[in-house]
């Protein structure tokens, strides 16, 4: 996130796209509520109607996958009112013209074509949205889980930067980051191309600091992203894969694919705290100590670096994850003694600028957000405020491309995925929250009205869904929350799970999985019930 | 009866709530809202309540194991670890660091998404470490 959650509140306009806030960040959701209190304008871009859409003064009940058309269309209604930012344009972007150019082709009446919004309400937003004192803009895995999410985050920074809604408090945009640490797996390195803090690797600097760090000579070639490995595995390139704390097989889109993919695998290490479907693949299993009984520190969504503390020991042999990595790394060599996570954290500060100043004694009493380059730094509660990270923000002129995979006459329907309020991916840890299974224990597809009568289908009677990869059944529920054509479904729950049916369609740059359009056949299932 | 807080942070979404483990006992037992954090400010959602009862699970693991004619049969840790070791190092050696794959995870703490990568480009020498950032 560009802003703090907490900044929400005093925002004038909030701008929810993609989405299901109340849901899947309750306490983001809160903010959103306090804001209206105080008077905010809410608008709320999604197809279906989400509980946050019934609040919204405007409701944009946008078709599939047309995001860009509708961005684009909200761009040429600022341009042509002049309602753009001036003085920020001049003073801290580059390439106006050719967003400009560009966007022409995509006045109200042109992007209502595509995008199914009408052209009053494409301008309305534009105006609440650019006119507003301070506008924030919150986005999750509705804009980014595409097969042209880079798109979409490029069009909403398009957005931002038209209207200088960046760069100040409660005004940015914000993507809300899914599960507890995955802005910490990125601020660590996790990735193909970047050492911990974006540190790229193909920086022959950098490399040398680490190799210098780290006592070995090191790889210039940037590495592979999880669905080009799982290809990898099957055409062989890929031999041995380590998964740590990663429930492939139920996660990743396409289940079959992704098991063949691990059986390939000549070597398969799991490192987990319970034995999952993709554990239950592998060759070696290591119990690593769980969230409760290790120290170390979580990223939240707002840069923030917060303590994780342990409460009790863990059960049997089981281990903390640092003490078996640095066993492995030992063994091949490595220098890795460390005598605690907090030793950890501290070469992780020496090697990260943005985390420098950071450390676990500051953490003891303080709310630190990255970046932090010193010890008498008190963290930067929002990004961007003067300059942007490269000087100038850049526009970038993006014209909208339809979704890969579209409907047609034998898959006519959209089936689009989500989470939902008391579970979490696979269940593999809600399913063991008694809690949370009671709360909502079962597989449920969401269905308009419509479609229901067409189809001769009672409220939770059971359908087959079938896709070009697969066929699942699950019962339905029947309502207004979808539009007609679209079925909704969650991916929490094995018996029913749509990565059944999802293709492999991937971003071209961020390498990113369609999860959110893919054409569906309905059909009523003879059994009633499950 | 021995009973302590201890405080945290949610390990479920982004959000990041502060909460305090409640412990008696050497159990977990509950968890409660820090009030005076900024993000959260005495609240929690239903998962944040429910945060302590998947770590007593009785379906957790608590020993390595290795497949052995087929089967994965309880090991002993030195057996494991030496078997990761050696056969990723076989496969390194026979093939080149490019042939081995690491995914790291969105769940685990910084330090252990950090020893991850560490180990996948020092002692593997390849790039080739992801998570599902992008699932
Ligand atoms: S308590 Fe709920 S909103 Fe807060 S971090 Fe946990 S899951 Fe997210």
């Amino acid at each position: 996130m560009t802003n703090s959650i907490p900044e929400i509140e005093d925002a004038d306009c909030v701008f929810v796209i993609g989405s299901n806030t109340t849901e899947a960040h309750p306490l983001v959701a809160y903010r959103v509520f306090r804001a209206l209190r105080k008077g905010a304008k809410l608008i709320v871009v999604d197809p279906r109607k989400t509980q946050l859409a019934q609040l919204a003064h405007i409701h944009v009940r946008i078709r599939f996958g047309t995001d860009v058309a509708f961005l684009n269309g909200m761009i040429h209604a600022i341009v042509k009112n002049n309602w753009q930012n001036r003085e920020f344009i001049e003073a801290r972007t580059e390439g106006f013209e050719d967003l400009e150019k560009m966007t022409q082709k995509y006045s109200p009446e042109e992007a209502s074509e595509i995008c199914g919004v009408p052209t009053d309400a494409i301008r309305e937003v534009a105006r609440l949205y650019a006119t507003s004192k301070t506008s924030t803009i919150l986005y999750t895995l509705g804009i980014t889980e595409h097969s042209h999410g880079v798109d979409n985050v490029k069009s909403l920074a398009n957005l931002a930067m038209l209207t200088g809604h960046i760069g100040k408090p409660s005004s940015g945009v914000n993507p809300l980051r899914g599960q507890n640490n995955v802005q910490g797996a990125c601020d660590m390195g996790a990735l193909p191309n970047v050492y911990p803090g974006y540190q790229i690797v193909t920086n022959p600097d950098i490399m040398a600091k680490f190799e210098k760090a780290w006592g070995i000579s090191l790889s210039q070639d940037v590495g592979r992203t999880i669905p080009d490995m799982m290809d990898g595995l099957i055409d062989g390139s890929i031999k041995g894969m380590y998964i740590f704390g990663e429930n492939s097989v139920e996660s990743d889109p396409n289940i079959h694919h992704v098991r063949r993919a691990l059986t390939s695998a000549e070597f398969l290490v799991v490192q987990e705290i319970f034995l999952t479907q993709t554990a239950q693949l592998a060759h070696v299993v290591l119990p690593g100590a769980s969230w409760g009984e290790v120290e170390g520190t979580f990223s939240n969504t707002e840069r923030k670096v917060q303590r994780v503390r342990k409460a009790v020991e863990p059960p049997g042999q089981a281990r903390p994850n640092w003490v078996i990595l640095s066993e492995i790394g030992r063994r091949m060599g490595l220098k890795m003694d460390y005598s605690s996570a907090e030793d950890v954290f501290e070469e992780i500060r020496s090697l990260t600028p943005s985390f420098a100043g950071i450390t676990y004694d500051r953490l003891h009493d303080e709310e630190i957000q990255w970046p932090c380059p010193s010890v008498d730094h008190p963290g930067t509660q929002f990004l961007h405020k003067g300059q942007f990270t490269r000087g100038r923000g850049l526009f970038h002129a993006i014209a909208y491309r339809p979704s890969e995979e579209l409907p047609d006459a034998e898959f006519p329907f959209i089936l689009t995925t989500g989470r939902r309020y008391a579970h979490y991916h696979t269940r593999t840890m809600t399913v063991r929250c008694p809690s949370l299974e009671r709360e909502f224990p079962g597989p449920m597809a969401q269905i308009h009205v419509r479609d229901a009568e067409k189809l001769g289908l009672n409220d939770g009677d059971s359908i087959k869904v079938a896709s070009r990869r697969g066929e699942i059944v699950t019962p339905v529920k029947i309502g207004d929350t979808v539009p007609e054509g679209a079925i909704f479904m969650d991916f929490h729950f094995q018996e029913a799970n749509p990565n059944w049916l999802l293709g492999t369609s991937l971003d071209p740059v961020s390498k990113t999985p369609d999860y959110k359009v893919c054409p569906v056949r309905l059909e009523k299932h003879p059994t009633d019930g499950l | 009866m021995d009973y302590r807080f201890v405080k945290t942070t949610c390990p479920f979404c982004g959000c990041g709530c502060q909460m305090f483990l409640e412990v008696m006992d050497g159990k977990l037992i509950g968890t409660l809202p820090v009030k005076n954090a900024k993000m959260n400010q005495g609240k929690l959602c239903i998962k944040g309540w429910s945060a302590h009862e998947f770590v007593q699970s009785p379906d957790r693991l608590t020993q390595p194991l290795v497949r052995k004619n087929g089967r994965l049969e309880e090991a002993s840790w030195e057996e494991a670890l030496d078997t990761v070791a050696s056969r990723l190092s076989s496969i390194r050696d026979a093939h080149g660091g490019n042939s081995l794959a690491f995914l790291s995870s969105a769940r685990c703490t910084n330090e252990e998404n950090y020893l991850l990568q560490k180990l996948c480009r020092a002692g593997f020498g390849t790039n080739n470490v992801d998570h599902c950032a992008r699932l």
